[in-house]
């Protein structure tokens, strides 16, 4: 049967790839497609790389980054971030990504969604889902976590999977950076409300967060940064204790 | 040299670095004089079967491919696997090349469509060369399946139905998922596919 799917993400700023996403303290850690490569090697099931670039020329990059990682990396990776047009994921697909993530943009405008399931396929359309807890529901948040919509997040997911999504790409703004583990609760919710793959994001502090999660939900996939980039942990050492736990992890 | 078709389906380009990662001159092709200048030929392709026939015979392409996988190293990736067979009944009937025979169907299963990720190969008695992948993770991303006899089958994967994962007719290849995004495993494999039609 399918693997469950470790995922390192790489959030990359003018080309470098830096720590920390709330645009403060931002540190360089490296150079992107090296570090995908190094990944790659070392038996992550996919790449994920986050644009936050501000600049015209940082998103240019990004595309140049996109063609070298597809030169040397031989796992599928996505890209996300800044994704507002069909030109976008259609500049990004052809400089070699597998799949593209689209997050404010397809909130503001869904019919982006069908449009690029439509001509490029669903399994290369992923959105991505910023959701945070309100109350006894959670809510997308837009621009990075900070701009709440009001917009049900479970209802979001269903309508982005209606619309053609292929993916969704699951962030919860709660956990995000709190190194507790996955956000248990709303993974479930949403992973019940879609029959698309959905990948678990924020909240990785170790690797027995990633059995917790997989043992806990249906979820397809788990998504970590820090962890990975600060060499706490490789990804090897994430497989392994997926392994002890029963989880069906990929043998690189 | 190798030479990949391109026909106007996916992009190709992981496909070529992957073969030049092993060492290998590799040329993205659409010329039918290029082609037969070619060691070996490789059809990728990404979308859907009849879509893929139009591609290839607005080119003029399927009576040259025909004749090329005659004495020449063939290998069909992905879509360009299921090209090989007979027929396929993605968005109508379409003819494929008849290289190995079988038609495409959409998978049966109860689990979720496209299967989509890492699945296991399950390696055929017979095929030694392949024996080394048992178990082995390699990445699918398809709908349809082909479906042809026993004797063509190098490969399986079990997704709620057993799905033919490689295929093979003497020096014509089948590979239903990504090899070029398979890893180590999906450049080994490659390796394999060159050694034994060398």
């Amino acid at each position: 049967m399918i693997a469950k799917r470790i995922i390192p993400c790489l959030d990359v700023k003018e080309g470098k790839v830096v720590k920390g996403t709330n645009f403060v303290g931002l540190r360089e850690l490296g150079d992107p497609v090296e570090m995908a490569s190094n990944y790659s090697k070392a038996g992550a099931d996919e790449i994920i790389f986050l644009d936050i670039s501000a600049t015209n020329e940082g998103r240019q990059t990004m595309v140049d980054i996109v063609r070298q990682t597809a030169e040397n990396v031989f796992v599928p990776f996505t890209v996300g971030g800044g994704v507002r047009s069909i030109e976008d994921v259609n500049r990004l697909l052809k400089a070699g990504a597998d799949k593209v993530g689209m997050n404010s943009a397809a909130v503001q405008n869904p019919s982006l969604i069908t449009e690029s399931s439509e001509r490029f396929g669903a399994q290369c359309t992923v959105v991505a889902v910023d959701a945070k807890s309100v109350g006894d529901s959670w809510h997308v948040m837009t621009h990075g976590g900070s701009k709440d919509t009001g917009i049900d997040a479970i209802e979001w997911v269903k309508e982005a999977e209606a619309k053609g999504a292929g993916e969704i790409l699951l962030t919860s703004v709660d956990t995000d950076g709190v190194k507790n583990g996955f956000d248990l609760d709303l993974t479930e919710a949403v992973v019940e409300a879609v029959r698309i793959p959905v990948i678990a994001s924020g909240g990785v502090g170790k690797p027995e967060h990633f059995p917790e999660v997989f043992n806990q939900t249906n979820v397809s996939a788990g998504l970590a940064a820090s962890i990975f980039h600060e060499n706490t942990f490789t990804v090897k050492e994430v497989k392994n204790v997926c392994k002890q736990q029963g989880v069906n992890v990929r043998e690189a | 040299m190798i030479a990949i078709v391109d026909y106007g389906m996916g992009n190709v380009a992981s496909v070529k670095n992957a073969f030049q990662n092993l060492g290998y001159e590799v040329t993205i092709t659409d010329s039918v004089a290029e082609l037969e200048k070619a060691s070996h030929i490789i059809l990728p392709g990404v979308g859907s079967f009849k879509a893929a026939v139009q591609e290839i015979e607005d080119r003029q392409l399927k009576e040259p491919l025909r004749q090329l996988a005659k004495d020449k190293p063939f290998l069909g990736i992905c879509l360009g696997m299921q090209l090989l067979f007979d027929r396929g009944y993605e968005n109508g009937i379409a003819e494929g090349l008849g290289l190995i025979p079988g038609e495409v169907n959409r998978i049966e299963t109860k689990y979720i469509l496209p299967h989509i990720g890492w699945n296991q190969l399950q390696i055929k008695m017979g095929h030694d060369p392949f024996t080394p992948f048992q178990d082995k993770h390699v990445y699918f991303v398809h709908s349809y399946q082909a479906r042809t006899e026993q004797d063509y089958l190098v490969a399986t994967t079990d997704y709620g139905t057993t799905i033919p994962a490689i295929v093979r007719s003497g020096h014509v290849f089948g590979i239903q998922f990504h090899p070029e995004k398979s890893g180590e495993v999906g450049v080994g494999l490659l390796k394999v596919f060159m050694e034994e039609t060398k």
